[in-house]
């Protein structure tokens, strides 16, 4: 059996990717897929976690996170087009009328 | 029915001010003198048949319509109060203000303006009744500021005239010193006896009769008393244009004339005398405070007749005159005669509305020429308004059996034998000369005005020469005025003839074989304070139980003449009327040989009392404000603080707005950094 640990430093260097994936990448889907592997991330730590301490709450929750994660993917997905639309870019460096 | 006294003209000033303008001309003027017809006729009703059937001693009526203000204990009712003293004010104020509402339909006539002037005059009937049958000093202050406010609104009324707009502010300013004065004095009077109200109701003393239960504050001390008293003369001066505060009135000429005559010389001005009387309870019980009403009143009435005698604006002479005689009513209410004052009162309101009145139809007929050096000989031209300002002048003069002659008879005697402030012969000498000056600047009036060569015209030397040589261009014939203008003129010389029979002391009326009590002052001794006979005594004995009667409470019947000798009272009426004949004959003599005769500068600038008003107080107030109030502290300080927060705010926001870089990653790498250093937090803990 797989021990405990090695899910988690599993995660967390998919974690880790997502982070600096989300950090480096100027393509915004790129970013936002980065996002999603940083919730992966964390669905994969609660699973084990749940296996480890035979407790179901935590794949209650993944559940959660996935419904969240189809909710913002809807948005998300959203938003990139109307970018597109509106700058034909989708680099997220060109996005800055916020700076003012 | 009081309500309905005050409220006819509200009802009229409404109409005319809403409606006025589609009603014209006609409809206009019949409903403002309607309206104040109905309410003189209901005056005069309420007068003879309901207060005075009533007895002596007991006559008021009082009509309560709602309470206005009770907070705590302090409580001010809306309601009215007709006693001797109010109902002497509303019958001249009624029947002075019909004759005159009259006479303004025809001096108005034509006047783009027609229904706002009768709008405001109706306005200040309202306001004035309201001030005279108010039965609190509060309500009596509303009226107080609704005649001001009239005052201001009629002053101004000829609103393209730059002088005019000035002289309206000019009142408007100088009436409010006073008012604040009367305010203040208003809350002492209710720290120090609780009510404000002149009678007593439930619940509710009344505050004269408290003042008058009080003891004689001695002369120089300043007890509460005293302070109320000063303060409320302070109100008084204002209104009453006395010194200090009399600039505004002879400005106020700048007015309509029939507004010159109403409220500048008959009704609103003698407001303060009517206060002073009102609050004679209070008055008496402090010598200082008489002595200082008796000194400004005599001081005034003496500046104001040289200032007079050398104008040569027809009103602004009459204007003069006019403050030198509430000058002689205030001088009687500071020696205690304070039904000699309101006597007064009514006569100077008979004929000095018919010598302002008079002026107008000489304005009018001399088409809006006020310059009397441009006059003369104007008795063929007008002959009714030259025999009507003769009663005036003959009144104001005081030459015998005129009405002027008794109340003015009676001031200076009362001032002689006063015993209620020091220095009565010294008030009385500056009293006589005020009535020598009086009779010659009069005279001068009427000689500069209706006799001598004619000086108006084209040619100033040409006298006649106004039919022949190009005199009509701008100069016409002077005119009679119509008999709108005439016959209200004719009534009051009537009155100013006959008026002063209601007051014949018993030493002049004892001389034809009459023995009757002076009926005017008899009637009105309940409604006044008296001074007590040894005041002089009481006053230097703090302690001494008074012996002032307090206000309606107690009726002595026993006018104080009869004290006096008679005799010497007789010597002092036939000084009087050699000083006026004197005075006559001075002014006869030296203005007939030569009308226009150079003036003293002084008097002529009115001992540049202006000046010294704008040096001392307007410009620095001015130069403060501009200078020190307006370019540093609202500039520097207050603008300076306004501007200097939001700058604050505006670098500080400049200095976090750079955070906003408007790069996404960035903000992600933000997130980062502070999810890093929240849970370094909870770990390193």
């Amino acid at each position: 059996m797989i021990p405990l640990s090695w899910y988690l430093a599993l995660s967390a260097v998919l974690f880790t990717i997502g982070v600096v994936g989300v950090i480096i990448q100027r393509n915004v889907i790129a970013q936002f897929m980065c996002i999603e592997l940083m919730l992966n991330a964390v669905n994969l730590t609660f699973v084990a976690f749940s296996r480890y301490l035979g407790n179901t709450t935590g794949q209650l929750f993944v559940f959660i996170v996935l419904a969240v994660a189809a909710a913002e993917a809807a948005v998300g997905l959203a938003i990139i087009i109307c970018l597109f639309r509106n700058r034909e870019t989708l680099n997220v460096d060109e996005a800055d009328l916020l700076k003012l | 029915m009081l309500k309905w006294i005050t409220l006819a003209p509200l009802v009229g000033a409404v109409i005319n001010g809403l409606f006025g303008k589609r009603l014209g001309e006609r409809l206009v003027g019949l409903v403002a003198c309607g309206s104040v017809a109905v309410s003189a006729a209901l005056a005069f009703a309420a007068f003879f048949t309901r207060l005075l059937p009533l007895p002596e001693g007991e006559r008021r009526i009082t009509e309560h319509f709602f309470t206005w203000i009770a907070v705590g204990n302090f409580r001010a009712d809306f309601a009215y109060l007709l006693d001797p003293l109010s109902g002497v004010y509303v019958l001249f104020v009624t029947g002075v203000g019909l004759l005159i509402h009259v006479y303004a339909t025809g001096y108005m006539h034509g006047d783009p303006g027609f229904y706002r002037f009768f709008a405001y005059l109706n306005l200040f009937m309202f306001m004035m009744l309201t001030l005279v049958l108010a039965d609190n000093l509060l309500l009596l202050f509303v009226g107080w500021e609704g005649v001001g406010l009239c005052s201001y609104l009629l002053i101004g009324y000829y609103i393209r005239r730059q002088e005019a707009g000035d002289a309206a502010k000019k009142a408007f300013i100088t009436n409010r010193v006073g008012d604040f004065g009367y305010m203040i004095g208003m809350f002492l009077a209710f720290t120090a006896f609780g009510t404000i109200s002149f009678v007593a109701k439930e619940g509710l003393p009344s505050l004269l009769a408290q003042a008058a239960e009080r003891p004689v504050e001695a002369f120089g001390a300043f007890g509460v008393l005293t302070g109320i008293a000063l303060l409320l003369f302070v109100g008084a001066t204002g209104k009453s244009a006395q010194i200090p505060l009399y600039v505004w009135l002879p400005d106020a000429m700048a007015g309509p004339t029939p507004v010159s005559a109403l409220i500048h010389a008959a009704t609103m001005v003698t407001a303060g005398v009517y206060l002073v009387v009102r609050c004679s309870a209070i008055f008496v019980k402090s010598p200082t405070a008489m002595f200082v009403v008796a000194v400004i009143g005599a001081v005034t009435a003496i500046f104001a007749a040289t200032i007079g005698l050398a104008q040569n604006d027809i009103k602004k002479v009459l204007a003069y005159s006019t403050v030198s005689q509430l000058g002689y009513m205030f001088l009687a209410c500071g020696v205690g005669a304070f039904t000699a004052a309101i006597f007064h009162v009514m006569t100077h309101a008979f004929f000095k509305a018919l010598l302002f009145l008079g002026s107008g139809s000489v304005i009018h007929g001399m088409h809006e020429e006020q310059d009397m050096r441009r006059m003369g000989g104007l008795r063929k031209y007008m002959p009714i308004t030259f025999a009507t300002m003769a009663a005036g002048w003959l009144a104001i003069c005081g030459i015998p059996v005129f009405s002027g002659f008794f109340s003015k008879d009676e001031i200076l005697w009362r001032t002689w034998a006063t015993t209620a402030v020091p220095w009565g012969k010294a008030l009385w000498a500056v009293g006589a000369v005020t009535a020598l000056l009086t009779a010659v600047y009069m005279t001068r009036l009427m000689v500069m005005t209706f006799w001598g060569r004619e000086r108006f015209g084209h040619d100033d030397h040409g006298h006649g020469g106004h039919g022949g040589h190009g005199g009509h261009g701008h100069q016409a014939q002077p005119h009679e005025s119509p008999p709108s203008m005439w016959m209200p003129l004719a009534v009051l010389a009537v009155l100013s003839f006959a008026g002063g029979f209601v007051g014949v002391p018993p030493a002049l009326s004892s001389l034809v074989g009459v023995h009757a009590p002076n009926h005017f002052e008899h009637f009105l001794e309940p409604a006044v304070a008296h001074v007590a006979a040894a005041h002089g005594e009481a006053a230097r004995v703090p302690t001494g139980v008074s012996v002032v009667y307090p206000t309606g409470q107690s009726f002595s019947g026993v006018p104080a003449e009869e004290h006096h000798d008679v005799g010497t009272e007789r010597l002092f009426t036939v000084i009087s009327v050699v000083v006026a004949l004197l005075g006559i004959g001075l002014g006869w003599l030296l203005f007939t040989r030569q009308p226009v005769r150079p003036m003293p500068t002084l008097l002529e600038n009115k001992y540049y009392v202006d000046e010294i008003y704008d040096g001392a107080i307007i410009n620095p107030i001015e130069q403060g404000s501009r200078h020190i109030l307006w370019q540093v502290v609202d500039v520097r300080i207050i603008d300076g603080v306004v501007n200097g927060v939001a700058q604050l705010f505006a670098s500080l926001a400049g200095t976090l707005r750079l955070l906003q870089t408007g790069f996404a990653r960035g903000y992600a790498a933000m997130i980062l950094a502070g999810a890093i250093v929240v849970i370094g937090y909870f770990a390193w803990r």
